[in-house]
């Protein structure tokens, strides 16, 4: 790997920004507070899932804590035409129907769904 | 393929002033308007996870579009399904328009949210093993622009302009620390970064770490251009393991980008990141006992000044920071100091991160800009007080922290009220605690932590924590005179006043706070033997109504000591003598016939 300089890690941020992301992006909470309430077995249905429904063109986002401690495990499901959603208590019954759902047939999973707590600081520009 | 629904539309349970039945029937009132306007195919309703935003009445989110209606009635339903779900014009005079806020500042007014996310502003957001994912969301640009742009003075004045303040416990302001470390003889320096993290309940260093650990490199090598250091530790409990692996990877990617090591981004600054690993000693997050720990001696304190930036780490100048005050720093550098001054309140800028347990709805790792009301964190935030019951108090600092009674909810959290109010910022545990709480307990508990981690080395922390804790027990316990509250009092000031470090310092805040804010409960336990939690075991009674007991036994035989006597189909009793107070009678009662107070 080259060492960047100033010029080269702003082309790569660049680079980073205009490259096409998958899809579905599923933002799955895995803090040590998220694996302890069970974000990994979340995970595992979720792949499981997609598989079966043939969906390919989505990426899995494996991110710190997402501050939801009442209700953990946290997915949060990104994708083009649908509002952007934060699924609390996500056991494994609910992470099939996240997938089902909200991906295959495009239909909140009722009862689920939390808040965005904060604004982006830096998409509030 | 495009959404199903051209609108979803999310209903958020309440509780409280308009209880989880109202959520519950706006949402039927709207399935069936929708049902009867016809549109079931253009939108879709669905109640939402969390309690939320009480007073604020039943919400409804509406997207796409971010729109947020309030006060939901049954009379505003048809209107809104009518107009913004069947004619695409959402019902101006029903949404909410977040108040303007009065004492707290903020750059951006425009939303509704009680939280303001600047430390965790990637939390949850980004792939911490994966430094890609920082470096897309501005990562390492503030180090960029401060070593090509920025001398080590012009940082010192952007954080002195942002005013930011220690977020570890004691609020000194950052700018001073790094300016004396700087100014101070004695090559190499050295930065520390302090993630012990050792009160209950607090986990805020943790969640950031393990979310972001990126935030903490980048600042530590702007501190380390700044001071003059080229090498950092992150002083870390070997308890956090998933934080100390996210940590080694982002230190091993920032390494092979050249952000981190020999000749950062082609300049010649260099800077080398390397963890310790602390055994869990909550005395080790005190600065002084901490360098001691990473030169390998036991975790003791030593008396200040020297402070650690003229004599820290091998005796040479050392900059000490918490996690959360330097998770601020790229923020501050890439936005300026005046745009973070810019939010809080008095001379407490930018955010604190909490971490709010207790006995809310809403448990959370939860960041508001400085000034935000105990009321706003603890009844929108956390969604009020489980089961309906009274909100007694809030805790904050741990150990080293105090209470904060109901009557104090609308004081704005910040560094001088909570000082004032006999409490600490701390770094940020935050337990709300209801009616069935004992405030004479609660101090038991957290006494018995200083006693536990005191290190020994002073007299007044070991023997004076003993002594408290000791008066606390026989409150509880119905041994107590008179006289205990003055004995309490007293062993707290000597504690405070000649105590060699922080612990000792701060141990006796619990007790000193409960005192000021609920003596009334001091005495009704010494005077009265009584304790109106039902909490201190020692005097509580169980006793059986006869006139409610049939006589089935279940009691008798669940009871493990053998305290309940009577003869089947007749109403039983207990010995008292012979009762340890567990409960097992009154849970085993199926006809109400067991007290308990
Ligand atoms: C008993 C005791 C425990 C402490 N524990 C921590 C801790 O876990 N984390 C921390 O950052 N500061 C802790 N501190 C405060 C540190 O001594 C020091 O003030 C702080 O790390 C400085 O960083 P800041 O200026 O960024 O707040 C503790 C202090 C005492 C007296």
């Amino acid at each position: 790997m080259k060492k960047l300089d100033k010029d080269s890690l702003k082309k790569l941020r660049d680079k980073l920004r205009r490259s096409s992301r998958s899809s579905i992006i599923l933002r799955v909470g895995l803090g040590t507070c998220g694996i302890a309430a069970g974000a990994e077995d979340a995970v595992k249905v979720i792949e499981k899932e997609l598989k079966k429904h043939d969906i390919k063109d989505y990426e899995i986002q494996r991110t710190g804590c997402m501050g939801y401690c009442y209700c953990e495990p946290n997915v949060e499901v990104l994708m083009k035409d649908m509002p952007t959603i934060i699924y609390g208590n996500v056991d494994e019954g609910i992470a099939k129907k996240i997938v089902v759902k909200h991906l295959v047939h495009r239909k909140l999973v009722d009862g689920h769904v939390v808040d965005r707590p904060a604004p982006d600081i830096w998409e509030k520009q | 393929m495009t959404s199903y629904y051209k609108y979803y539309a999310i209903i958020c349970p309440c509780e409280e002033d308009c209880s989880g039945r109202t959520s519950e029937e706006i949402y039927e009132a709207f399935m069936r308007e929708v049902d009867e306007q016809g549109l079931e195919d253009t939108v879709q309703i669905v109640m939402g996870e969390c309690e939320q935003v009480t007073e604020k009445g039943p919400l409804m989110k509406v997207e796409p579009g971010e729109h947020l209606y309030h006060n939901l009635s049954l009379k505003n339903i048809s209107k809104i399904v009518r107009e913004h779900f069947g004619q695409d014009k959402p019902v101006k005079k029903y949404l909410y328009e977040p108040p303007a806020k009065e004492n707290i500042r903020l750059p951006d007014s425009d939303f509704y949210q009680s939280q303001f996310r600047l430390v965790l502003r990637n939390c949850g957001v980004i792939d911490p093993e994966k430094i890609d994912d920082y470096i897309e969301r501005e990562g390492y640009a503030a180090l960029a622009k401060v070593l090509s742009e920025m001398s080590p003075d012009d940082v010192i004045e952007e954080v002195k302009e942002a005013g930011l303040r220690g977020r570890g416990g004691a609020g000194f302001p950052t700018w001073m620390k790094w300016k004396f470390t700087r100014q101070a003889e004695g090559e190499p320096k050295y930065i520390i970064c302090n993630a012990d993290e050792g009160d209950p309940g607090a986990y805020m260093d943790r969640s950031t770490l393990e979310g972001d650990p990126h935030s903490v490199l980048e600042a530590m090598a702007i501190a380390g251009y700044t001071i003059g250091a080229e090498q950092g530790y992150i002083y870390i409990r070997a308890e956090y393991p998933l934080a100390i692996k996210r940590l080694n990877k982002a230190i091993a990617q920032a390494e092979e980008y050249g952000l981190l090591g020999e000749n950062i981004l082609g300049t010649d600054f260099s800077f080398h990141i390397e963890l310790r690993l602390g055994a869990g000693a909550f005395v080790c997050g005190e600065e002084t006992a901490l360098i001691a720990s990473i030169e390998g001696d036991r975790g003791m304190p030593r008396p200040r000044p020297p402070f650690p930036s003229v004599k820290g780490l091998w005796n040479l100048p050392s900059c000490i920071n918490n996690v959360e005050t330097l998770a601020n720093i790229p923020v501050i550098m890439l936005r300026s100091g005046k745009w973070f001054a810019s939010i809080g309140s008095g001379d407490s800028k930018g955010t604190k991160v909490f971490a709010l347990t207790g006995k809310v709805n809403n448990s959370g790792l939860i960041e508001v800009p400085m000034g935000t009301s105990l009321r706003e964190v603890i009844f929108n935030i956390g969604g009020g007080i489980k089961g309906g019951k009274k909100f007694k108090a809030a805790q904050t600092g741990g150990p080293s922290g105090g209470m904060i009674p109901a009557e104090d909810l609308d004081t704005p959290i910040d560094y001088e009220n909570l000082s004032k109010l006999g409490s600490i910022m701390g770094s940020g545990g935050l337990i709300a605690m209801d009616e069935d709480d004992c405030m004479i307990d609660v101090s038991k508990f957290y006494l018995q932590f200083s006693v536990d981690e005191s290190c020994g080395k002073c007299a007044p922390c070991r023997i004076g924590g003993q002594q408290l804790f000791g008066y606390l027990d026989k409150i509880s316990s119905g041994l107590a005179t008179p006289t205990a509250i003055d004995r309490l009092r007293t062993i707290s000031e000597t504690m405070q006043k000649a105590s060699l470090c922080g612990l000792g310092q701060s141990t006796p805040n619990p007790v000193l706070s409960s005192l000021k804010y609920f003596e009334d409960e001091y005495t009704e336990h010494i005077d009265e033997k009584h304790c109106r939690a039902k909490k201190c075991r020692d005097l509580v009674r169980y006793n059986i109504l006869s006139e409610q007991c049939i006589g089935c036994g279940l009691c008798k035989v669940r009871c493990p000591s053998d305290a309940v006597i009577g003869e089947k189909r007749k109403p039983h009793e207990i010995i008292q003598e012979k009762c340890i107070k567990c409960g097992e009678c009154y849970k085993a009662c199926k006809f109400d016939a067991i007290s308990f107070g």
